[in-house]
């Protein structure tokens, strides 16, 4: 089984990528000036000292250290600063599954599109499907989501009207169009271009010419052949695609009004709320580097170098 | 490398129209950026009470309109582009010192030299660099100087690799070995041997690396967390422009359009450069 033995040397190689992302994150936040009671004005010292030990914030840095790591074990994420009635952990809960349709949705729109599109370049190279295809993908990679959000929103929501600009009421598809698009977008473009690529790079392969010459049709060149081949850049890809969905998530949130877990991030960034930024970038470290595995487990699956390899 | 293959570089991107085409709106945008703001008839932060919002052309003077407090959106365009532009090349010229350094000693000391100081790199490479980013705004405070920092402490990651990759196969060449014999020491091989001949690729990651910083600040700057009114920059003028597209769409479209074309002029000329400096494609 050399692919579970794959999958757990990854597994187990995930986890000081994510320690340290804990780790870091702690140090960084204890490093700010002053502390999250600083800019309440008039707060007597009694009172001060009292907060600063219910928070725990009079321990030295290595036993807060320690009680977040065990609260993390635990799914604690501690309490927020600023939103007094809320723990990070229930802010989380509230925000990751509107992030993660969200997030889910662009991904798979982005290889649904971008994968197609990319295939039919290469098939028509020199074309002008092939010049249609390049020219949009140039454009979709040089326009930045806080640029295409906008713009859709102006065009599709406030011109045309066809869909709603903000807001979000449960079990309402529409609503997440104009985001998911959005998001989705810069995706499509990067990913037919990286299709269109890699196809024709493999296509000048000696096996595929192998292939031709066993008398196989072209389609089924192409389709058993080529592709499955051409697919490993697209997804070793995914990794780093995933991130991008992930920072664009938040442009978007904010803008569309969504209650994901990216506003709260930008709300806790504008506030200084340490506890939630802290909480927010170890959930989103974590669904990056969950993807990422994800996407090299699909990579060796595919790579039958890496299978070998396995085997040996 | 020798002079000729400069040539042949120079000659190549003459040739490609639209890369010099890019290079000239390059130039054009940052002598505009530069000067630009003191010859027009208002400053960034004038409010011209007369003309609140009005569109673009309509009145003389403000020839892409004002914003909804009146301040000519021309002059703040410029002035953003200025500000990105700045934070841009400073926090390139950050990651290629260290990324430069780095990657030229790890290849060239090669060993475990070279592992430790290029697990480190891998290191900091798996980690979510925009939320990191994020971090560090909150951290230090939102403000030019900290999305500076924070860019650069992570922009020469790529930049170390590909130099190193490159220090590891130079140093095997025998104008190395000439310099080794000629008793130079190895601070004086990579200063002066090593460095010097790693400026093509150099170049074009730069020139490549230029645009992802301005992406970066100004979605930063977009969310608010960025650079910070009254200074402008693009992001914060697109989310401005944003929040008026229902009466003031202008203001949206300027800003974005000045973005998308520098972004696009750097990533265009960027390809153009590494077409010219590749001579495995002559």
């Amino acid at each position: 089984m050399s692919t579970s033995a794959f999958v757990l040397r990854r597994l187990l190689g995930a986890i000081p990528t994510l320690a340290l992302v804990v780790a870091l994150s702690f140090l960084l936040t204890r490093l700010a000036p002053g502390g999250p009671f600083d800019e309440e004005q008039a707060l007597p010292p009694e009172i001060r000292a009292n907060l600063e030990a219910a928070y725990g914030l009079d321990q030295p840095t290595y036993v807060q250290f320690g009680r977040y790591v065990q609260g993390l074990l635990r799914g604690d994420f501690g309490p927020s600063f600023r939103f007094r009635d809320f723990t990070v952990g229930e802010l989380i809960a509230d925000g990751l599954p509107v992030s993660l349709a969200l997030g889910a949705a662009a991904i798979l729109l982005g290889l649904a599109l971008g994968i197609p599109a990319g295939i039919w370049a290469a098939l028509s190279r020199g074309g002008a499907a092939d010049r249609l295809v390049m020219a949009l993908a140039v454009a979709g990679i040089s326009v930045p989501v806080f640029v295409v959000a906008p713009l859709l929103a102006l065009v599709f929501g406030i011109w045309l009207q066809w869909l709603p600009v903000a807001g979000w009421v449960p079990g309402r598809p529409s609503d997440l169009v104009l985001p998911v698009v959005a998001l989705a977008l810069p995706l499509i473009a990067f990913v037919a271009r990286l299709m269109r690529g890699s196809l024709l790079e493999v296509m000048r392969a000696p096996w595929i010419r192998a292939a031709r010459a066993r008398g196989l049709r072209e389609r089924t060149v192409i389709m058993r052949h080529a592709l499955p081949a051409a697919l490993l850049p697209v997804v070793s890809y995914a990794g780093p695609a995933a991130a991008a969905v992930l920072a664009g998530s938040l442009v978007v949130e904010t803008l569309f009004g969504l209650p994901g877990m990216g506003r709260h991030l930008v709300q806790g960034a504008l506030n200084r709320d340490y506890t939630l930024v802290m909480g927010m970038v170890i959930v989103y470290a974590a669904l990056v580097i969950v993807l990422n595995l994800i996407a090299d487990i699909a990579y060796a699956r595919l790579d039958p170098c890496i299978r070998r390899e396995g085997r040996s | 490398m020798s002079s000729s293959l400069w040539d042949a570089a120079r000659a190549a991107l003459v040739r490609d129209r639209l890369a010099m085409a890019c290079a000239a709106m390059l130039a054009l945008l940052l002598v505009a950026a530069v000067i630009g703001p003191q010859l027009l008839d208002y400053r960034e932060d004038e409010i011209d009470w007369a003309h609140m919002a009005v569109p673009p052309f309509e009145v003389p003077g403000h020839w892409f309109g004002t914003d909804r407090l009146g301040r000519d959106l021309f002059v703040r365009t410029l002035h953003g582009l200025r500000v990105s532009l700045a934070i841009a090349l400073a926090a390139t010229m950050v990651s290629l010192v260290i990324g430069v350094a780095w990657g030229a000693i790890a290849g060239f000391r090669r060993g475990r030299t070279d592992a430790l100081m290029m697990r480190f790199v891998d290191v900091l490479y798996s980690l979510p660099q925009v939320f990191f980013v994020i971090i560090l705004t909150v951290v230090f405070g939102r403000g030019p100087l900290t999305i500076l920092v924070a860019i650069g402490a992570f922009g020469w990651l790529t930049m170390a690799r590909i130099v190193r990759g490159q220090a590891l196969v130079l140093r095997e060449r025998e104008f190395i070995e000439a310099a080794i014999v000629g008793g130079a020491g190895p601070a004086r091989i990579v200063a002066r041997h090593i460095v010097p001949n790693l400026l093509g690729p150099v170049i074009v990651f730069s020139t490549l690396t230029l645009p992802q910083v301005i992406l970066v600040e100004s979605f930063l700057s977009f969310l608010g967390i960025g650079i910070q009114e009254p200074l402008a920059s693009l992001g914060n003028l697109i989310a401005d422009g944003a929040a008026e597209m229902e009466t003031a769409p202008w203001m949206l479209a300027v800003p974005a359009a000045c973005l998308m074309l520098v972004v696009f002029c750097f990533n265009f000329l960027g390809d153009s450069l590494r077409d010219a400096l590749d001579p495995r494609d002559r």
